[in-house]
């Protein structure tokens, strides 16, 4: 199968502007922005149904649409390169192993939408990806790439990067704005969404990373095929992060319309020991579990929507029939618990509860009520909160308990886990 | 107030940074990573120079100390340990390397050992599942783990690179 981002992974320093130049790197920015018209660049990414592949999936170009052009205000571009969903780990390949890629991207994408200041949020934890896509601007402002006049055609470009501090939250796109405004990272209630009160109160178009590395493929070759490489309204491939309990953990990237399983057991190797497969997380911790009879499903946003579980980011996590049950959403709820900003009540201590209940059970003093209770308050946990952080914690939480219900009540019982 | 934190060179690399944005407060984050790596930790009286920098209360310094993870009040060991407990590196045993350092290192997680050469921190997702179970140690990724390579780990002291 080819690949396109995925291929650059396995060219020795193509983190370098030269060997990306070698593989002619640069070359479809520089005829965009020589002879194409900013409008044809956004309806071609529009129509090649390019998602966004950070977590929500929503059409790219159609976002790049809302951004008013004319408010006299600047319009920025922000890239989103915090990548906390537990499971994720691509944005870090392409960072790290090919950020020009990133850079070409993003210059077609404020070439599109008008933009002349970018800044790439990037999460704090991360060095060797920092380094080298801080080597990676720096040597395209000196080759005239980025700055002012890029490749003489009169367009001007900075990118400013913006280092994270550590806080899941920031992934979110709004709390990603307050924190790169210097303030903590409490996300906005939306309306008004970023494409028109953004950064610093101006328009801005937020994308993921990955969403943005797919641009130059799309305007090299055409939207018609990118869209065709996947599904109905799910444009492309995609950069799947697998762990867990899998032979061969790592990024595959992958047209959209790939199974489950074949993802799992022809690309990721099986499952580790030669276990039976228990279940797997399709898209970050965020996403509702599947259990290892729904693995057929297809990996597109709509597929997996329909699945009442969702594409998110792309990460999957694997779990062997060894592992419990409690023990895995224990974990899960732990997370969501430690990042909730706690600006809403229903997330702030719904989380709280949940994680405290789960701590208690798998120290052996679950009680029988134990269950409705979380149940409960996992009905409440989502919906009414100002951002996704909370519906996610509520669509992870509530599949463990539906899916696995028998498994928790055992679990309260006994006070342990003895699987067979 | 006679600035002690900010020397005339930090100053001017503070600067530089607030440059990059059309509102300096943006700059607060970039500053404070600055300060922090200069000194090894963010003390109180870093912090008044800070808001005193950003012309913003104290009490804004002390939620962004306290928000963010990756600020310290008091510096960490010279070798700090961040082991991931998220789930792709829990299903692959993360907790018992916890278990095993706080063992090996005679101290809880969130403690430094009193010779101030090893701190041990738990976090959530680096986003290297793929080399899981995982840590952070000072400014690398290593994994995956076991408990040789975390012996292997300590009898270095990390005193500079090491591949695992
Ligand atoms: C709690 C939460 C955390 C998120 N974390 C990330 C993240 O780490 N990286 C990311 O790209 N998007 C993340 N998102 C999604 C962003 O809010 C936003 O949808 C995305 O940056 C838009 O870019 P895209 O359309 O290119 O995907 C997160 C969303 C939520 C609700
Ligand atoms: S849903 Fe949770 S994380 Fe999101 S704003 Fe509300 S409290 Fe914060
Ligand atoms: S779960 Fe440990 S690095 Fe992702």
């Amino acid at each position: 199968m080819e690949k396109l981002i995925s291929r650059f992974f396995e060219i020795q320093k193509a983190n370098t502007l030269s060997v990306y130049l070698e593989e002619d790197g640069y070359e479809v920015a520089k005829r965009a922005l020589r002879e194409m018209k900013p409008e044809d660049i956004e309806s071609e990414v529009k129509r090649s149904n390019l998602r966004g592949l950070g977590g929500a999936g929503f059409n790219c170009g159609m976002k790049w649409s809302f951004v008013p052009r004319n408010t006299g205000k600047p319009i920025y571009l922000v890239v989103n390169a915090d990548e906390g969903e537990p499971g994720t780990f691509k944005d870090k390949y392409i960072l790290e192993k090919v950020p020009h890629l990133l850079l070409e991207g993003m210059i077609l994408a404020a070439f599109a939408v008008g933009i002349h200041k970018a800044y790439i949020y990037i999460r704090g934890e991360y060095e060797l990806p920092f380094l080298r896509l801080q080597e990676a601007v720096e040597a395209a402002y000196a080759k005239g790439f980025l700055g002012k006049n890029i490749f003489g055609s009169g367009f001007d470009l900075e990118v400013v990067i913006h280092r994270g501090a550590g806080a899941y939250i920031c992934g979110e796109e709004t709390g990603l704005l307050e924190s790169l405004e210097g303030k903590k990272g409490f996300p906005r209630l939306k309306p008004p969404f970023p494409a028109i009160v953004g950064l610093f109160g101006c328009p801005t178009v937020i994308n993921n990373v990955e969403t943005l590395s797919y641009i130059p493929f799309i305007i090299k070759r055409g939207s018609e095929w990118f869209a065709k490489l996947g599904t109905e309204r799910n444009g492309g491939m995609r950069l799947f992060s697998v762990s867990g309990q899998v032979k061969k953990p790592g990024v595959y990237e992958l047209p959209l319309g790939i199974s489950l399983r074949e993802i799992i057991y022809t690309h990721a190797g099986g499952i580790r020991g030669d276990l039976k497969l228990k279940a797997v997380v399709p898209g970050g911790l965020s996403a509702a579990i599947l259990k290892a009879d729904e693995i057929d499903v297809k990996m597109d946003f709509d597929s997996l929507k329909a699945a009442g579980t969702m594409g998110g980011s792309g990460g999957v996590v694997v779990m062997d029939e060894a592992m419990s049950m409690v023990e895995a959403l224990r974990v899960t709820m732990q997370f969501f618990a430690h990042e909730s900003c706690g600006q809403c009540s229903p997330c702030r201590e719904g989380t709280g509860w949940i994680d405290r209940i789960l701590n208690r059970i798998i120290n052996g003093k679950g009680r029988p009520q134990d269950l409705d209770n979380l149940l409960d308050i996992g009905a409440y946990l989502g919906g009414t909160t100002i951002c996704a952080l909370a519906d996610g914690a509520q669509m992870a939480f509530l599949s463990y308990l539906r899916k696995f219900r028998s498994e928790f009540e055992e679990f309260i019982r006994k006070g342990s886990y003895a699987h067979a | 107030m006679n600035p002690m934190i900010f020397t005339p060179e930090l100053k001017k690399r503070a600067d530089q940074i607030s440059a990059n944005y059309p509102v300096q407060r943006a700059a607060a984050l970039p500053v404070m990573r600055l300060i922090q790596e200069t000194y090894g930790a963010i003390s109180g009286e870093a912090e008044l120079e800070i808001a005193e920098y950003f012309q913003i209360p104290p009490a804004d310094v002390r939620e962004l100390m306290t928000f963010y993870t990756l600020f310290y009040s008091k510096p960490k060991g010279k070798c700090h340990i961040q082991v991931c407990r998220t789930l792709s590196c829990n299903l692959l045993g993360a907790q018992k390397l916890i278990k095993y350092l706080e063992e090996k290192l005679k101290i809880k997680v969130g403690e430094t050992t009193s010779d101030g050469q090893f701190s041990l921190d738990q976090v959530e997702c680096l986003g290297a599942c793929e080399i899981a179970p995982m840590a952070q140690v000072n400014k690398d990724y290593l994994g995956p783990l076991t408990k040789e390579k975390l012996d292997q780990i300590l009898s270095l002291n990390y005193a500079g690179k090491i591949q695992v």
